[in-house]
């Protein structure tokens, strides 16, 4: 049934028999009788592949949609045939010379699109005529060219497109991008512009990655705006780092430009979910530019030279512990075959005492075992608890305040270039950009507790 | 503009979206509570609106429009009524299953034919009133009909969908909305375009009503229901009056539309016959002309008075989101053979200059007032006549064209410009399709571009619901009476139909059918106890409607043991409804006993009456003699044995 061309796309079962001997096809303008009496005129549209087999959909003229109980379908004819055609206009993006030039790589999601009003589809627009057609705003900000590399959901992405991301990403620089924007969904924008700090390096000009929690086909989308600031910090921006760019507060106020190595998304639908993690973002973006935040980073500078490197093991994994793990999950990793272990431990970077032998087992069979913190603020700081020292002797390495999927990125990149256990720890432990950093400053853990008066009173008068 | 119209002439339609909030415990996609509102709020969101691209592949029409407006938008938040969702940042929870069976309820009962799965649709707005920029809705019931004035109005269709934010303030480039309403139940009814009269309207709007308050499940008091009039002419277009808050202020909505497109028909013709037909043929040019003005004696026209305006209603920092682009500016608009359009009689006592205005206040965001002034209507002030002759010399303004001033933000009366032009586009053809906001006057002014079809398209975030047959039976098996069946069966006992009315529309006529059911009540009695009796004691302020359904039960039952208690029922009622218990309420009242020996509290009543010299067979002694009884045996004895006894004691004496 995914043969584009069924006639009764997305029926199954008894609706789809009860329609092929009625004779009847998707995007038929029909007119059904049902056993009360009533008539119903519209569309057939095709049905979503996870409902119940006993309905035909039917937009209506009015631009409802109602489902009909094929058992209860007195009369049916077909009036006309109106099939949707999915095509997004295109208008010529302006090339304006005094403008940067910025690269728009796509990974999937959908940045900009346009809806099918009959069917829901989201068709995403993504040549700069369609973007350009989408959000005009683009054209004051630079030359956009764009290239499709995939389309996936960010949670299908993985090292063999990093790979190609990369690469694609090093290209645009190499072919004189002023900047680079990476359209990419939200779920694991933290996981790509991490791993795409490691593999693109010493970049000249900025990268950002950006996406939206509201998609573009509803008019409270932060998709335009954060598309905006995106370009605007490739274009315009100093910073030459592997970027994110989201909305700062859940309003459509500024967006922030957060370090790659450093950043989490923190809620499942807030347009405000990315946040830095254990320090302060880099800089705020708005229509009028650029605030910075955080002085130290890399600036723009063309005449440095990219270095594109991929090499990466895809045997990596995080071991989330909790209370009551058995050692057997170790065992198991182990077994088969992996070669690197994240532990997001306990509080300061603990696991249980029943851990203990299956993890030296790990070691001993050359695996490497690093440890950061569920709680994602603050440092592994193993020393104080005769836990966390048992763990040193062991072999279990800290990785004081990098992040546990920053630390799951680094070490499937680290050991693609080494296998040697004092490399990769060395390695692990001397930071590229800022994953682990050696202040936290006192600002860079706010998590502001509602109902208390101070904090009420605070976000009772600013744009939340 | 005179007040009698051949409504049947004119070929007046109209038909009726009655919306009606749902008494259901949460909000319809969330667990918020509904029906908690607030004064105040404890966090704000900013937002913007932005068009998306339509089927064709151009944007909406009037989602474009209400993109150009450029407003910030709003939104007050207060935790006790809102959660995540109503801010647009969470998807929306399982659709509330008690606000469908209401709806179905509702559909059952006007006659429709429930549908088989029900669809989630977004049903696009842009102008803020809803976060998310579209209004969740879906069809729940179709092809109904009720009876009306000895014939039928037809109902298309029922959805049941949730309600949008409160309008704090919309000044500038601001609106403001409070969103403690937001996402509450509620049911939109549809009438097919069957009304004839301004009358009708009115009666059917009440008409509807009764059978919302007759399922017993919606609420009621201020906003609890609203409703959209359509209205069209023949040759004109469907226009629809927007949140019209009560039946009585139909009527003159009404007849003012029906002028108003019976006019517009006439300038369309107007226009015709100089010629004007297509949308190149409305030539308009405008012009800065800030300098030439700048010695204007007309305050307007100052910098000054327009910033000083704006800062007085500023409130904090908040008031940059209300200023439009660009320095202050005062623009000429030339309308090319024009003249004598502005003051074309519209709606009683308004012009074709209103439409213009109503517009240019709702997409350039200009809305001081006046709006703007114009050559048909020039102010008065010094060198008013001379400033007016000197604009037109400087545009090349012929006694064919007509002159408009407008001032404000620079961008905004550019926006303005267009916006006169385009109504002047829409006027060629008549009647525009519009959403026109009622005033307390009777007047309407525009609101927006009415949406079509387009802006609707299916609810990604929402499965569609199954309804099943057996859960339709079980609605149906304890559906309430419908309005009309009632109003047959206590008319047939001689109730008259407004005390009916009454019941139907507070909740009386359930607690008329339970005690009549379950006490054996008479029902004619109980009509007028609970339409009429009741309403006086509620009026003078005691808290009738505290008193439970058992309450109720068990008084109904003692007055059928004890006839006589009915005599007491103002102090009994007024008794029950400060403490539960019957019987503590009766002996309170003294209730409590029997009396067994009338003739002889009788015969004592008139041997201590304080008359010298009684006459035994005059009616005034007798009715003050029953008076005293009364005042002592009220509750005790039924009122006519008492009368009886009394009666042939004195004929004994006589």
């Amino acid at each position: 049934m995914s043969d584009g061309k069924d006639p009764l796309k997305g029926y199954r079962g008894l609706a789809r028999s009860r329609l092929e001997n009625l004779g009847m096809r998707v995007w038929g303008d029909v007119r059904v009788r049902n056993t009360a009496g009533s008539t119903f005129e519209g569309v057939i549209l095709p049905r979503s592949e996870t409902f119940d087999d006993l309905h035909v959909v039917l937009k209506l003229k009015t631009g409802y949609n109602v489902g009909i109980h094929v058992d209860r379908i007195e009369s049916i004819e077909e009036l006309g045939f109106k099939e949707a055609v999915y095509k997004i206009p295109e208008k010529a993006f302006p090339v304006t010379p005094d403008l940067p030039n910025v690269t728009l790589l796509g990974t999937g999601g959908t940045i900009a699109s346009r809806l099918d009003y009959r069917t829901g589809a989201v068709i995403p627009a993504f040549t700069p005529g369609e973007l350009y057609g989408a959000v005009p705003e683009l054209a004051e900000l630079c030359n956009l060219t764009t290239k499709k590399i995939f389309g996936v959901f960010s949670e299908n992405m993985s090292w063999v497109e990093y790979v190609t991301l990369a690469e694609a990403v090093g290209e645009a620089i190499e072919g004189g991008a002023d900047g680079v924007v990476i359209g990419h969904g939200t779920d694991t924008m933290g996981h790509t512009a991490s791993v795409l700090s490691f593999m693109v390096q010493n970049s000249p000009v900025p990268v950002v990655v950006v996406g939206s929690q509201r998609s573009s086909d509803r008019p409270s989308s932060d998709a335009a705006l954060n598309l905006i600031h995106a370009v605007s910090a490739a274009a315009r921006g100093d910073i030459a780092e592997v970027q994110i760019c989201m909305f700062g507060p859940t309003s459509d106020h500024y967006g922030l430009l957060h370090r790659g190595t450093r950043c989490r998304k923190m809620h499942s639908s807030y347009r405000s979910t990315f946040r830095t993690i254990g320090d302060v973002p880099l800089s705020v973006v708005d229509r009028d530019g650029f605030t910075t935040i955080n002085p130290d980073y890399l600036p723009r500078d063309h005449s440095r030279k990219v270095r594109i490197d991929t090499l990466h093991d895809d045997r990596v994994t995080i071991l989330y512990y909790y209370p009551g793990m058995k050692p057997d999950l170790v065992d198991a990793l182990v077994e088969k075959g992996y070669r690197g272990i994240v532990i997001a431990g306990t509080g300061l970077g603990h696991v249980n005492k029943p851990l203990f032998p299956a993890l030296k087992r790990a070691i001993d069979q050359g695996v490497h075992v690093v440890m950061t913190v569920q709680t994602l603020w603050g440092f592994a700081q193993m020393y104080v608890y005769d836990t966390g020292r048992d763990l040193l002797k062991l072999g279990v390495v800290p990785l004081d305040n990098m992040l546990p999927e920053t630390a799951l990125m680094k070490l499937g990149w680290v050991l693609g270039h080494t296998d040697e256990h004092d490399e990769v720890m060395a390695m692990m432990r001397n930071p590229i950009n800022h994953e682990i950093t050696e202040r936290e400053p006192h600002n860079g853990y706010v998590i502001l507790q509602g109902g208390l008066p101070e904090v009420d009173e605070f976000i009772t008068d600013h744009w939340k | 503009m005179t007040d009698s119209m051949d409504y049947k002439k004119i070929g007046l339609r109209v038909g009726l979206e009655v919306h009606q909030q749902l008494d259901t415990k949460r909000k319809l996609f969330c667990n918020c509570p509904a029906g908690v509102y607030t004064s105040s709020h404890d966090g704000a969101v900013l937002r913007h609106m932005r068009p998306t691209l339509s089927e064709l592949g151009e944007y909406d029409g009037t989602a474009l429009m209400e993109f150009k407006t450029k407003k910030n938008v709003v939104y007050l938040l207060h935790k006790s009524n809102v959660c995540t969702y109503e801010m647009d940042d969470t998807p929306p929870f399982p659709i509330n299953q008690e606000a469908i069976d209401i709806a179905i309820e509702q559909c059952l009962m006007l006659g429709c034919d429930i549908v088989d799965e029900v669809h989630i649709a977004r049903k696009q707005y842009l102008d803020g009133s809803i976060p998310t920029g579209f209004q969740r809705t879906a069809i729940v019931g179709v092809e109904g009909s009720i009876p009306f004035r000895e014939r039928r109005i037809s109902i298309t269709q029922i959805s049941v969908e949730e309600d949008s934010c409160r309008e704090v303030s919309d000044r500038g480039h601001l609106i403001v909305w409070r969103t403690d309403r937001l996402g509450m139940p509620l049911i939109e009814t549809v009438t097919g375009p069957d009304l004839r009269t301004p009358e009708e309207v009115a009666e059917a709007i009440l008409c509807i009503g009764r059978v919302c308050r007759s399922t017993g499940h919606v609420r009621v008091g201020m906003g609890a229901s609203r409703q959209d009039v359509n209205v069209s002419v023949a040759g004109g277009r469907r226009v629809e009056i927007k949140g019209v808050a009560k039946a009585g202020l139909a009527p003159a909505l009404v007849h003012g539309e029906a002028v108003r497109q019976v006019n517009l028909l006439e300038l369309r013709n107007e226009l015709r016959s100089r010629g004007l037909r297509h949308a190149d043929d409305i030539q308009v040019h405008h012009e800065d002309v800030t300098k030439l003005v700048a010695d204007s004696q007309f305050d307007h026209f100052r910098a000054a008075t327009w910033q000083s305006q704006h800062a007085t209603r500023a409130a904090g920092s908040r008031s940059d989101l209300e200023h439009g682009g660009g320095d202050f500016c005062v623009r000429a608009v030339v309308l090319h053979g024009l003249a004598r359009t502005l003051s074309w009689p519209t709606q009683p006592d308004l012009t074709f200059a209103h439409e213009l205005m109503g517009r240019v206040r709702v997409i350039a965001c200009l809305d001081q007032q006046p709006t703007f002034i114009h050559n048909e209507n020039w102010p008065d002030y010094e060198g008013s006549q001379q400033e007016l002759e000197r604009l037109r010399r400087s545009l090349d303004c012929s006694g064919d064209d007509a002159l408009i001033v407008i001032w404000g933000a620079a961008e905004d009366t550019v926006t303005a410009a267009e916006e006169i032009r385009l109504r002047y586009v829409d006027a060629l053809d008549g009647v525009p399709h519009e959403t026109r906001q009622p005033k307390a006057d009777g007047s309407t002014d525009f609101e927006r571009i009415l949406p079509g079809p387009d802006r609707m398209y299916p609810d990604t975030d929402s499965p569609p619901q199954a309804i099943t047959r057996s859960r339709v039976k079980r609605l149906q098996d304890t559906l309430p009476e419908p309005p009309w069946q009632r109003e047959d069966r206590y008319g047939s006992v001689g109730v008259p139909l407004p005390t009916i009315h009454f019941l139907i529309r507070r909740g009386g006529a359930r607690l008329v059918d339970l005690v009549v059911e379950n006490c054996g009540s008479d029902l004619a009695w109980t009509c007028y106890f609970f339409g009429e009796r009741l309403k006086g004691l509620r009026r003078s302020g005691v808290p009738v409607d505290r008193i439970s359904d058992e309450g109720w039960l068990t008084l109904f039952n003692r007055f059928r043991q004890q006839p006589a208690l009915r005599d007491a029922w103002k102090e009994i009622v007024s008794g029950l409804a400060e403490s539960p218990d019957l019987d503590t309420v009766l002996s309170g009242l003294g209730l409590d006993r029997r009396l067994d020996d009338l003739p002889e509290s009788v015969r004592v009543a008139i041997e201590t009456e304080p008359f010298q010299q009684p006459s035994y067979n005059d009616g005034q002694f007798q009715r003050f003699l029953m008076g005293c009884l009364m005042s002592g045996l009220r509750g005790l004895v039924p009122a006519a044995e008492i009368s009886s006894a009394l009666s042939s004691e004195l004929e004994a004496r006589t």
